[in-house]
């Protein structure tokens, strides 16, 4: 069943287009890599998609309803739950308080205190510091936080832009390795964005490279990393 | 030591009037950027609404006549309805605006409060006496301490512990500190754009009726500029604690009260009628020592 269709959609920062008619699906419980280098267009996609940035053509729609145009937060209530880059923990509040802000929308309000105690086992070392102040954590940790965060939303789609961005390659396996344990657990569709095509074929599965704002490639992972085209469409950027 | 204390409870009543100021423009300022300067007309027009409307000198009171358990909620909903329907009708369209053009904005919107009340009630400011009981002093370790003074105090108190309450311990208030943090991820995390913010206004406009009600009580006047001096100060304060910091506003608000009164009580007698001078004196102190206000907000400092 199809859990996210974007259908030909366009955005445009005032004369700068950054996004031209791009398509994407994705499947309920799939696993989507976009890719491309710097000022493609991939965290504009995700943006755009979380209604934070306007469409100017083009359709998104969410598990069977149309939600262009809808605001963010109302997006976020039908399920979609984005990671956005840079982290963006509210640095005031505790870690628990992160963790607690996404589950005011839910009905399902008895299952948040489980959801929370699971979300600690997931990441321990959240556990040890929920009292602590979300703006003391170090990167790595913040990046657990957030994304932490995202699972107490209750998202049937988690989008996450630059998971790796700024941390160091051993926390980088911890964090693919947690949300390929919590995929396999909860059934979680995800979609992320990330620069290393590497990492995208070794964790498997569908991938899209984008670049100049139009998808130039699509395929299983595992594939297009042989393709030429791939190092072709990156130009400079070497052997990524 | 009498005269210490009197000062202490000068200080600290003053001190509350003010700082219930600055948390009424923090509130908003918090989830929106947005500096309400008709914050002050807020003010005005909860202490009218006590009135019925007239051009005569003797107001007729109205709703003043309440026994207090009636007249504190009722004149707490007028405020919060006044402000969360400037909201609607006028802040919700600049929302994307900058910062300046909401500023500018909000004074539009005080002089169109501000003329409804003339046209209403013409300019003469109105004797208005609202338990009259509270003017009597109370006698404390020798001090006579007017009884209004210590109700003031003893209400900006419980204010700020049900404010506290209410944001560290119920969802709205966990949603309202994130939304102020960072407002585009709050949505995205799923909570309400305009639940939050109509929240801030709402809170801010029952501060501006506490305010009002205080004021009222203590000068035995209804006067349509009695909240500029307030907003004034208020803004200050706000700006001292750091923009965007409630506890810092808070704190502000008390310490331009106590530097107020500090003031007036150590000044030589000829330097008095310049008391303001030096206040806002120290307030620039502050700001060319640290700009940044003196509880700069913990989201300020970004950790790379």
């Amino acid at each position: 069943m199809t859990l996210l269709d974007v259908d030909d959609i366009t955005v445009r920062y005032g004369r700068l287009t950054a996004l031209r008619g791009v398509t994407i699906t994705i499947a309920e419980g799939e696993i989507l890599f976009v890719t491309g280098p710097n000022g493609a267009g991939k965290s504009t996609l995700l943006n755009a998609i979380a209604g934070v940035v306007p469409t100017a053509t083009g359709t998104i729609t969410l598990d069977g309803t149309r939600v262009t145009g809808a605001a963010p937060e109302e997006i976020a209530r039908r399920g979609f739950s984005l990671v956005p880059e840079g982290r963006n923990v509210f640095g005031g509040l505790t870690v628990e308080e992160n963790l607690r802000v996404g589950t005011g929308m839910r009905a399902d309000r008895k299952k948040i205190t489980d959801d929370l105690e699971s979300v600690y086992q997931d990441f321990p070392m959240l556990a040890e510091r929920r009292h602590t102040t979300a703006g003391m954590l170090s990167g790595g940790q913040q990046q657990m936080l957030v994304i932490g965060r995202a699972l107490m939303a209750a998202p049937r789609l988690m989008a996450i832009d630059e998971p790796s961005l700024g941390l160091a390659p051993k926390i980088i396996d911890q964090v693919y390795e947690i949300l390929m344990r919590l995929r396999s657990q909860r059934k979680l569709t995800l979609l992320i964005v990330e620069q290393s095509s590497a990492r995208a074929m070794m964790t498997g599965g569908r991938m899209i490279l984008i670049r100049g704002g139009r998808i130039v490639l699509e395929g299983d992972a595992a594939d297009m990393v042989k393709d030429e085209r791939l190092k072709q469409a990156y130009f400079g950027f070497g052997d990524h | 030591m009498t005269a210490v204390l009197q000062i202490v409870f000068d200080a600290l009543s003053l001190g509350s009037l003010y700082a219930l100021g600055a948390l009424g423009i923090a509130a908003v300022f918090g989830v929106m950027r947005l500096v309400n300067f008709a914050h002050g007309d807020f003010i005005a027009f909860c202490v009218f609404a006590m009135l019925l409307p007239s051009v005569d000198a003797t107001a007729i009171v109205f709703a003043g006549q309440l026994p207090f358990y009636l007249l504190i909620p009722l004149l707490l909903l007028v405020g919060a309805g006044l402000s969360m329907l400037s909201e609607v009708i006028v802040f919700r369209r600049f929302r994307n605006a900058n910062p300046a053009t909401m500023m500018i904005a909000s004074f539009a919107l005080g002089f169109v409060i501000r003329h409804l009340l003339l046209l209403l009630y013409s300019s003469r400011p109105k004797s208005i006496t609202l338990w009259p009981s509270l003017g009597l002093p109370v006698e404390f370790l020798g001090a006579h301490i007017p009884m209004l003074q210590v109700v003031t105090i003893i209400i900006t108190l419980v204010v700020l512990a049900v404010l506290v309450l209410f944001l560290k311990h119920t969802r709205y208030g966990l949603e309202m500190r994130a939304a102020a943090e960072n407002f585009t991820m709050a949505r995205m995390l799923g909570v309400r754009a305009n639940g939050v913010i109509l929240l801030a206004f709402a809170i801010s406009g029952m501060l501006a009726a506490a305010i009002g009600l205080i004021l009222a009580t203590n000068s035995g006047t209804a006067d349509i500029g009695m909240g500029a001096n307030v907003m004034l100060i208020a803004f200050i304060a706000t700006v001292i604690g750091g923009l965007g910091s409630v506890p810092g506003a808070v704190a502000a608000g008390f310490l331009i009260g106590a530097a107020s009164v500090v003031f007036q009580a150590t000044l030589p007698h000829d330097a008095r009628v310049f008391r303001d001078a030096f206040v806002y004196g120290a307030v620039i102190v502050v700001l060319l020592v640290r700009p940044q206000g003196l509880f700069a907000p913990k989201s300020a400092k970004q950790r790379v």
